[in-house]
């Protein structure tokens, strides 16, 4: 415990350097704070991990009145371990983004800050300490996201929309705590478990479907999502690897560390609820990522994708538990903590990866972007790395746990219960239908974005970027393919944190084998992820062993180059490739219902005869149909009230005083 | 009963593996010659021969290597990554025998996500020169592709909740063990949404045309346009191989009788020649439909493979209820 306070102090002490140090020697200290306060934080996170022994500290002076209590135990350990990997990452890659961006003493000093609250979170054992760690996490990365307020108007209307759903979803979180601490007649969250069998069950749902809305917020889930793509794509990149590697986790941390350690988590239908919105959100992330030209939102809502599909593992396990079969559920809460894990180290290692796009380029909208595997080799190499990781492709860490998700869901259909049953048979069809659009959404970013040629002169004169941020960059792309060769490596872990989350005694039997492999008793399967990188990587040198022995047998030596196909036409030009918005297309045909998307087509004729066209003009628009159709009459109705409600001061005094009389008047005829 | 690991030695296994990959390396071409003469004779051609495929393959391979102006090293590696998958694919698939090298993790995942990973190099190969067709062709391929994965990995999985396996040589062996299951309803639910996927996969009409000159039709060979010479071989040996593979999944899950289970040399090559007839009847069948239907309009595709996704969830349903 003293290890992981001296990280956060660490943290601290890179957010003071950050604001008082001279320009030249701000970023580097800044920098050095958090990413030794990551290491420092892993290493005692990990230790937690591997020993299962939990540590706890608490001062009475450092909070007024009610003092900070703070515990390390497994399943908190598990979130600050992920957060610091995607921290360390972050810290680096900040030093050489910042340096050349947009120069702010208030994001470099904040950055650290945001990165002390992240792994605060998860590690607050009582109602204050938590909020106040909450309250941190959301003002710092607020100030984060207003770093660019001067230039887009984009990140100011992203700030709004984030402050108002922040503090809305925390608002909805105390409430929830604090009407368990009331009944529990304590604030810490011992006692809270320790009463939590005792209260009402009505207190207790409400209680859960309160920090339900908080948290369901935090990780992005639809219909609460809206936040996410705006707030996701306008942060500064390492912020933007934090929120969506590390923050959004804590939404999914809360709801365990709330529903199932706190709660007990016996009641079927939150976790069928949960269950739902992951459905949601899985197939509308998955839906929307398929369809975005612009690489920050598209990787925004495949956050959003991603964590719906941990929301339903997590919600399958709890249904599991709720019907009596903890054993069942142990896999499906592994499954869904592992997919978390992975997606932050695939998520950071993209979104840094479009922060160094974006900064090589000037731009992030896919269909100005091409050609930058010849130009930023590096780079492309690094983003490749990640976006096969989250295709799922073997032998990345994607694939292990869609595979360990997958197998936890067929696990749910030993109990034959028909509400565990239809959550595994939607969780099967979603984990297979979202696998299916991430492979095609990836595919758009890697080859409409890296491959191809120039589709813009910023894209055509990218530079590669500076080595720390590739430094950052690699550190999580070697987290990708070191977990996805050896899965066994973290499963003991994850273990230790689902078994905490679920109630189960420790040393209870461990459904997978995982050694090299991952094998599963009951219904059996097994995958041997190295083995299988070890063929693929036979099959790949016979064949192109093969190619070059008929090569040389050919009279022809080496390979010509040559113009490609153009059906006739001289020249091709960057002009006729595909875009992201063509690629895009059809699937955005298919999913019409759900994108709703503007189309526009304009026409100008030539002046001499009408059926000649002059020019065409295409416009093509998706909004999020949610947010249009549920957010905008609220928000309309908030103004229209807003603007009435500024014809009252109009800045006539006589009119103020008169104002004043009639309160007095009502105030004595009340009074009397 | 499944298959028991370790009662085959490792040899047998390799030796197991390596009889299915040739066969599959070698068959797979015969498959689509096979297909190409049942159409021609149905349309009242004679037709090229069956082993036509081959031949092209040994000329192809003799070509100048031509590649695209702006294409970089991934037009180059995709079709290696193509032909790699699917072997290792082949190589642990249950074809010739229940106990392949590999079949430990020969899970429905493990290959589907193997069949996924060529679908994605060759999307990337597409997209790779920054032409319009390839770019076209690759969208038009990961659209079906985004529903078609899912459809086979559903049907897949329906038949592994029966076998209470997803370890498909434990699924066949399981299968040959309980024979009423190949009549079940879920069973006949899963081939017919398996059926779908195959085609979609293997691009056959009705979803896509292989034999199309047609830039404005074409999928596939929209994807490929820029390969020439030993690199189009690869792609176009890699394209059989992934049929050959599912034709077999199909028969083996289906009808697993005549497989090598365990394996042993004599059972291999009764496996072989099994296996062999159960992949040319799926060939002239499907080679039959081809002549008798046409090509879907690219978007009614969807609505097809949404079709086939939807019998694979009410297999799963089934199988379930039924139980």
């Amino acid at each position: 415990m003293v290890l992981f306070l001296a990280g956060l102090g660490l943290g601290l002490a890179g957010g003071v350097a950050g604001a008082v140090l001279p320009r030249s020697a701000r970023l580097p200290a800044a920098a050095l704070g958090g990413a030794t306060a990551s290491v420092v934080a892993f290493i005692a996170a990990a230790r937690v991990l591997v020993s299962g022994h939990v540590a706890t500290a608490a001062s009475g002076s450092v909070l007024p009145f009610s003092g900070v209590r703070l515990t390390l135990d497994p399943l908190g350990a598990l979130f600050v371990a992920t957060t610091a990997a995607v921290g360390l990452a972050a810290s680096c890659f900040s030093v050489g983004y910042e340096a050349h961006g947009p120069k702010s003493r208030v994001t470099t000093a904040t950055l650290p800050l945001f990165l002390t609250s992240l792994l605060l979170v998860p590690v607050a054992a009582s109602v204050t300490t938590f909020m106040v760690a909450w309250e941190l996490m959301a003002l710092t990365s607020l100030v984060l996201l207003l770093t660019d307020h001067r230039r887009r108007a984009e990140a100011r209307a992203a700030a709004q929309w984030y402050a108002a759903m922040t503090h809305l979803g925390a608002a909805a979180i105390l409430l929830g705590l604090v009407l368990l601490a009331a009944h529990a007649g304590g604030q810490s969250f011992a006692v809270i478990a320790a009463h939590a069998r005792a209260m009402p069950a009505a207190v207790r749902s409400v209680a859960f479907v309160l920090v339900l809305v908080g948290f369901a917020s935090k990780a992005g889930a639809v219909p609460l999502h809206v936040w996410l793509p705006r707030a996701h794509s306008e942060a500064p990149s390492p912020a933007s690897a934090l929120m969506s590697g590390a923050m959004v986790n804590l939404g999914i941390y809360g709801i365990v560390r709330v529903g199932g350690v706190l709660l007990g988590g016996t009641v079927l239908w939150w976790w069928l609820v949960v269950a739902a919105i992951g459905v949601l959100s899985a197939l509308f992330g998955a839906v929307h990522a398929a369809a975005s030209s612009d690489l920050k939102r598209l990787l925004a809502y495949s956050t959003i994708d991603n964590m719906g599909l941990v929301l339903v593992g997590v919600g399958a396990a709890g249904a599991l538990v709720a019907t009596g079969h903890r054993t069942l559920a142990d896999l499906a809460m592994v499954a869904a903590l592992f997919h978390l894990v992975n997606h932050a180290v695939f998520k950071g290692c993209l979104f840094l990866g479009a922060g160094a796009i974006q900064h090589a380029t000037g731009t992030r909208d896919l269909d100005r972007l091409g050609g930058l595997v010849h130009r930023v080799p590096v780079t492309a190499g690094l983003v490749g790395v990640g976006a096969l990781s989250i295709i799922g492709l073997p032998p990345f860490n994607g694939f292990a746990s869609e595979w360990l998700l997958l197998q936890g869901f067929l696990r749910g259909f030993g109990d034959p219960s028909a509400a565990t049953m239809t959550v595994s048979l939607v969780g099967v069809a979603t984990l297979a239908l979202t696998g299916g659009l991430t492979a095609a959404a990836f595919v758009k970013a890697l080859g409409i974005g890296l491959l191809g040629q120039p589709r813009s002169d910023g894209a055509a004169r990218a530079r590669e970027v500076a080595p720390s941020m590739l430094a950052g960059m690699a550190v999580l792309a070697a987290g990708c393919v070191a977990v996805g060769v050896v899965p066994g490596a973290v499963v003991p872990a994850l273990r230790r944190a689902a078994q905490l989350g679920l109630g189960l005694t420790a040393g209870s039997p461990s459904p997978i084998r995982s050694g090299m492999s991952l094998d599963l008793a009951g219904l059996r399967g097994a995958i041997e992820p190295a083995l299988l990188l070890g063929a693929l990587l036979v099959g790949m040198a016979v064949v192109w062993g093969g190619a070059r022995l008929v090569a040389q047998r050919s009279p022809y030596r080496s390979a010509r180059r040559a113009e490609a196909w153009g059906c006739g036409r001289e020249l091709q030009t960057a002009r006729m490739e595909y875009t992201a918005t063509s690629f895009a297309e059809p699937l955005q045909r298919v999913f019409a219902d759900v994108l709703r998307p503007d189309h526009d087509v304009e026409v100008t004729h030539a002046v001499e005869s009408r059926f000649f066209p002059q020019a065409v003009r295409y416009h093509r628009r998706v909004d999020d149909a949610i947010e249009r159709s549920a957010y905008r009459p609220v928000i309309r109705l908030v103004s229209a009230w807003g603007a009435l409600a500024r014809r009252v001061p109009n800045g006539s005094t006589n009119r103020y005083l008169a104002y004043g009389f009639v309160a007095l008047v009502v105030v004595l005829v009340v009074l009397a | 009963m499944t298959a028991m690991p370790g009662a085959v030695g490792l040899e047998m296994r390799v030796a197991a593996s390596t009889v299915q990959v040739v066969a599959v390396v070698v068959g797979g071409p015969l498959l689509l010659g096979l297909m190409a003469k049942v159409r021609a004779r149905a349309e009242g051609r004679i037709g090229a021969p069956v082993h036509q495929v081959l031949v092209d393959l040994r000329k192809l391979a003799r070509k100048e290597r031509v590649r695209a102006e702006h294409a970089s090293g991934v037009h180059a590696a995709a079709p290696i990554v193509l032909v790699a998958a699917a072997a290792v694919a082949v190589a642990m698939a249950p074809l010739v025998t229940t106990t392949p090298v590999l079949g430990h993790s020969a899970d429905v995942f493990v290959v589907v996500y193997l069949l996924l990973m060529g679908t994605v190099a060759l999307a990337l190969a597409g997209l790779d020169p920054g032409t319009a067709f390839g770019g076209m062709g690759a969208s038009r391929a990961m659209t079906i592709g985004a529903i078609a994965e899912p459809a086979l990995l559903v049907a897949l999985l329906a038949l592994s909740l029966q076998a209470r396996t997803s370890n498909l040589p434990a699924i066949v062996a399981a299968t040959l063990a309980h024979p009423a299951w190949t009549a079940s309803p879920e069973r006949l639910l899963a081939l017919v949404a398996l059926v779908v996927v195959v085609l979609a996969e293997t691009g056959r009409i009705p979803v896509d045309n292989p034999t199309t000159h047609l830039e404005l039709t074409m999928i596939h060979e929209a994807m490929v346009l820029e390969y020439a010479g030993p690199e189009l071989g690869l792609v176009t040996l890699g394209g059989a191989m992934r049929l050959g593979l599912l034709f077999g999944l199909v028969a083996n899950l289906f009808f697993p009788w005549g497989i090598a289970a365990p394996a042993s040399p004599m059972a291999l090559l009764v496996g072989l020649v099994v296996l062999a007839g159960k992949a040319a009847a799926i060939a002239v069948a499907v080679a039959l439909v081809e002549v008798s239907t046409a090509k879907l309009r690219l978007f009614r595709v969807p609505e097809l493979l949404a079709g086939g996704f939807v019998l694979a969830v009410l297999a799963v349903v089934t199988g379930l209820v039924t139980r």
